[in-house]
């Protein structure tokens, strides 16, 4: 993470990749544990990721990573449990033994980052969308929309922090 | 969208930095002074007998009250800005501008008084006392939020509660200078009432505005 937040781009991916089965297991975890389905917790594990993301400035160099990152976890799940607590759901208690078991997946699909995306002004979106879906670089993507790459890096800037805020606010 | 792209885009955008919340605090707060100031000199303005007024150690204890208040209440609500902050011996600070408070009370205490107990008290400002706190810590304390909410706090109606009592010490470290009530006992009780009153607009404000 010091290494990420000093701009090493590669550290960072790196960084997040390792930490998203751990935070993946542990949203699990808390889902089972509040008798909710576990399969939307590939939606609250992408809302940890963004928050992570856009508070990274938060964490203290000098401090350890874990606390931080759990802090950030426990919330965003107590924030999505809350969410849905306004929802009706049957117990999962009820069909555990029909439900099979099976492992967690490497990478997940979630509905609401991709639902939120499509709200996105149009700029946002398409930038959001070549660089995540497409994986397209920063420079193509800039080559690709006729955009300077300061330009692109902005309009992916406010897209990450438009759909947080979205995020937050469903 | 699968957490595979997403990590990836993140990972794009990881040339954005964003500046430590304490600096945007402090940006915001410097924004919001002169705010505060123009409805400090365009209602009230500093009282007539300032410069004798300056020689009552009384009169100067309230700028050490308030302001030691504004200090400590800064330190915690940046403290409580990191997300896995927790509150424990760091609410101490804030018995610091409480504890000069009672030891300005007993000294005046001790000495002999022209005027009686609650007449102190009640003073004669009571009322623009509640009326202006309030009012001019209203920009401080937009500007305290929108510093903090750069942050991220794990509790933000308790952080919120933080940002009122920055900004309500910071407005009657101001309303200080006009208010020719000096005894501690009045400081103790309506600048505490209107403290208390910023203090929940800001609990409340924080439980919306400084969700993450």
């Amino acid at each position: 993470m010091r290494q990420a937040l000093a701009g090493d781009g590669a550290a960072y991916h790196g960084l997040l990749k390792a930490v998203t089965p751990v935070l993946r297991a542990a949203t699990r975890r808390g889902l089972a544990h509040a008798g909710q389905p576990v399969d939307q917790a590939e939606d609250i594990v992408q809302d940890i990721l963004l928050a992570v993301h856009l508070k990274r400035h938060t964490w203290d160099v000098e401090a350890p990573l874990a606390p931080w990152l759990f802090a950030i976890a426990r919330n965003k799940l107590i924030d999505a449990l809350r969410r849905r607590g306004r929802r009706i759901f049957v117990n999962i208690d009820d069909f555990a033994e029909t439900i099979p078991d099976k492992p967690a997946a490497e990478t997940a699909s979630a509905s609401e980052v991709a639902a939120h995306l499509q709200s996105l002004p149009l700029r946002q979106r398409e930038v959001l969308q070549a660089i995540a879906v497409d994986s397209t670089s920063i420079k193509d993507t800039a080559a690709k929309f006729a955009m300077s790459e300061g330009a692109v890096r902005v309009a992916l800037h406010r897209g990450l922090t438009a759909l947080t805020a979205r995020l937050r606010k469903q | 969208m699968d957490t595979d792209q997403l990590i990836r885009t993140l990972a794009a955008d990881n040339t954005y930095h964003a500046r430590p919340v304490g600096l945007v605090l402090a940006l915001a707060l410097l924004a919001a002074a002169p705010v505060s100031l123009a409805l400090f000199f365009a209602m009230l303005g500093v009282r007539p007998d300032v410069s004798s007024a300056m020689r009552n150690p009384f009169f100067d204890l309230k700028f050490v009250v308030t302001l030691a208040l504004a200090f400590s209440a800064i330190a915690v609500s940046l403290h409580l800005s990191r997300p896995e902050a927790l509150l424990r011996g760091w609410s101490l600070l804030l018995l610091i501008p409480v504890g000069i408070l009672v030891a300005g009370i007993g000294g005046e205490m001790m000495l002999p008084q022209r005027l009686p107990m609650l007449t102190r008290l009640v003073g004669s400002n009571s009322r623009i006392c509640m009326g202006a706190i309030p009012l001019i810590s209203l920009p401080l304390l937009v500007a305290a939020l929108v510093g903090l909410r750069h942050g991220a706090p794990t509790r933000p109606a308790v952080t919120g509660a933080i940002a009122g009592l920055l900004s309500s010490g910071l407005a009657a470290t101001l309303y200080a200078a006009h208010c020719t009530d000096d005894s501690p006992l009045f400081v103790a009780t309506w600048y505490s009432l209107a403290t208390a009153f910023v203090t929940a607009m800001g609990a409340l404000a924080g439980r919306t505005v400084l969700r993450y």
